[in-house]
């Protein structure tokens, strides 16, 4: 699928934007700082939510990954010591146990469309209510604060935000590699076989199983590195903002509105919500908390009518009007 | 037997009648029209607000229950023409996420109205003895109403045309067309229909719980479990799994905390979708 190269422009300004983007710290307020790094993480948890998710598996189970990520970390480093280098694996590892206990029995079980989305919501409120209920150890729906540390690379504390931002950045460049990795690979056709017909690609020799069980787990272990780089930025964790249908949803919509089949679509998503978010919280001041979701979800309701592939699914449709519109998440 | 156990039991079983209605009508919008409406329970909460605000305002309790009965069956047929109608040939996770979209809009436009406090309509019910047992008017009354609408509900489509018509159409999509159903105007009785219902729990959930914006995030979840165990678009399958659940909360609840009882009621869930995948009634 790869299209002939030449110097593309494309290229260009992509390094562009990447040299724009190093220099930022530098030159930049932290609140503005605080706004990157914040669409830098999220853009990277859409990403990875969008590498099962342009397959149709749609999962309101993101939530689920995201909590385990953020509170393992934080609960080995509180009550044990672990540094976060072998926390943040360990939840990676865990979420990974629990995508393959949730989705190898959804596979197996021809568990799709909205009943994937329901089992998987259920997941993430398993996570949500097992976080409140276990309030002795991780402070309940009142949230818990890490140990502060200082400036600490074994604690991975940084009163610094410039230290966080170059994390983010990393770790976000390192998501849209993996995206890249599976657009490009021979599993993306299988995948798109399996998304559009799974008997017949079963008959074409595609092991459906591996394929759907391979991209659940990558995208839960990303999700999940994703989950705990923000509890660790933000060095307070609550179950309601890393678990629970309303951050799984937020996950889900955001990557549609970006748009899910680009590259750069999850981010896009990010971009515009948080945009949005902090416009609207300036703009109005704190008297209407609730103006900003409001709009949030007039213009989700607006984007799944009238635009399905997203914003970046519009701009790739400008650009290339001879290719077909594949139709938006297929069951 | 333990009396407290007793009690525990029979506070499930009254709110189980209430998850049973809720289930009713998101089962009936689902078996009809084959639409998940994700922000049902964000409805009931609407419900919740209309009557407490209402009654803040000095209407008598009936009358605004009523009220907020309409007003919520007016906006399920909103939902339906200005939401689901513009993606009904759209693949059937686009129409779910349209209606999530939905959910994010009312939590946060009931948050701009109302702000986030958790909101107390007020209105002191008696709490009935029977010997040692304390049993709650006001969920003895939910309980009692939601069987009625559920019997209602019955009657209605058994014994009228329009009722017969809901559930044919229900079987099969295609042919009713031909048979000189009008498509267009089932959807909307039934979205009528549904969010009607989700008015009246609404009116019986506030008597016993504060109201606040994201009441739905509490009980969205429950009640999409229950229709999918009874079987997505089945009625009986639905009113069964709302009893499961709600004993399993309740005794649940009473052994730990309702937090766990939560846990292992959508730990089961997922089980069971494994094992039963069409529902506990299925053949």
């Amino acid at each position: 699928m790869n299209p002939p190269r030449a110097i593309n422009p494309l290229h260009v300004a992509g390094i562009a934007a990447l040299a724009c983007l190093i220099a930022l710290p530098f030159v930049t307020p932290a609140y503005f700082l605080h706004i990157v790094i914040q669409i830098l993480l999220w853009g990277f948890i859409y990403t990875a939510w969008s590498i099962m998710g342009r397959f149709g598996f749609v999962s309101l189970g993101h939530g689920a990954f995201m909590g385990v990520g953020a509170y393992v970390p934080a609960l080995l480093w509180n009550y044990e010591g672990v540094t976060p280098w072998l926390g943040i694996p360990a939840g990676v590892a865990l979420s990974v146990l629990l995508a393959v206990v949730i989705g190898y029995p959804c596979f197996r079980f021809r568990v799709i469309g909205h009943y994937f989305a329901l089992v998987t919501l259920a997941l993430s409120e398993v996570v949500l209510r097992t976080i409140t209920a276990a309030r002795d150890i991780t402070g309940g729906s009142l949230g818990m604060t890490q140990k502060l540390a200082g400036h600490s690379w074994y604690a991975l504390q940084f009163p610094d935000k410039r230290y966080f931002y170059g994390i983010a950045l990393v770790v976000w460049l390192g998501g849209l590699l993996v995206w890249r990795w599976v657009d490009r690979g021979i599993e993306r056709e299988a995948l798109e076989a399996i998304s559009e017909d799974e008997e017949a690609a079963a008959s074409l020799g595609i092991d459906v199983m591996r394929e759907k069980l391979r991209v659940t787990v990558v995208s839960a272990a990303l999700t999940s590195v994703g989950g705990s780089l923000f509890g660790q930025y933000l060095a307070y964790l609550n179950p309601e903002t890393v678990s629970g249908i309303a951050v799984s949803l937020q996950i889900v919509f955001a990557a549609i509105a970006g748009g899910m089949y680009a590259l750069l679509g999850p981010t896009v998503g990010a971009f515009l919500t948080i945009a949005l978010n902090e416009g609207l919280r300036v703009w109005f001041g704190t008297n209407f908390i609730g103006a900003a979701n409001t709009i949030y979800g007039i213009l989700l309701i607006l984007f799944i009518i009238f635009m399905p592939r997203g914003i970046m699914g519009v701009i790739e449709n400008l650009r290339m009007p001879r290719r077909a519109p594949a139709p938006a998440p297929a069951e | 037997m333990d009396i407290y156990l007793l009690e525990a039991v029979i506070n499930g079983l009254l709110l189980g009648g209430v998850l049973a209605l809720l289930a009713l009508g998101l089962n009936l919008i689902f078996g009809v029209i084959d639409v998940v409406w994700i922000a049902y329970a964000d409805l009931v909460m609407c419900g919740m607000y209309a009557v407490y605000w209402l009654h803040v305002a000095g209407w008598p309790l009936w009358a605004a229950s009523l009220a907020a009965i309409a007003g919520v069956a007016v906006l399920g047929v909103l939902v339906h023409v200005l939401i689901i109608a513009p993606v009904l040939r759209a693949p059937p996770i686009n129409q779910l996420l349209a209606t999530g979209g939905l959910l994010f809009f009312l939590q946060s436009f009931t948050t701009l109205l109302f702000g986030t406090d958790f909101r107390n309509i007020g209105v002191r019910l008696p709490i009935i003895e029977m010997g040692d047992i304390f049993i709650s008017f006001a969920r003895l009354l939910a309980f009692g109403f939601a069987l009625v609408g559920a019997v209602a509900l019955y009657v209605f489509l058994k014994r009228t045309y329009l009722g017969v018509a809901i559930r044919a159409i229900s079987q099969d999509r295609e042919i009713m067309g031909l048979m000189g159903v009008d498509q267009r105007r089932i959807y909307l009785v039934t979205s009528l229909i549904g969010g009607a219902l989700a008015g009246l729990g609404g009116c019986l959930l506030v008597l016993q719980y504060d109201v606040h914006p994201f009441l739905g995030n509490t009980f969205g979840p429950l009640i999409f479990m229950i229709c999918v165990l009874g079987g997505l678009g089945n009625m009986i399958g639905g009113f069964v799994a709302s009893f499961i659940i709600s004993q399993i909360i309740s005794i649940g609840g009473y052994y730990y905390s309702t937090e766990w009882a939560y846990v292992l009621a959508f730990t089961l869930f997922i089980v069971l979708m494994f094992i039963r995948p069409r529902g506990i009634l299925a053949r």
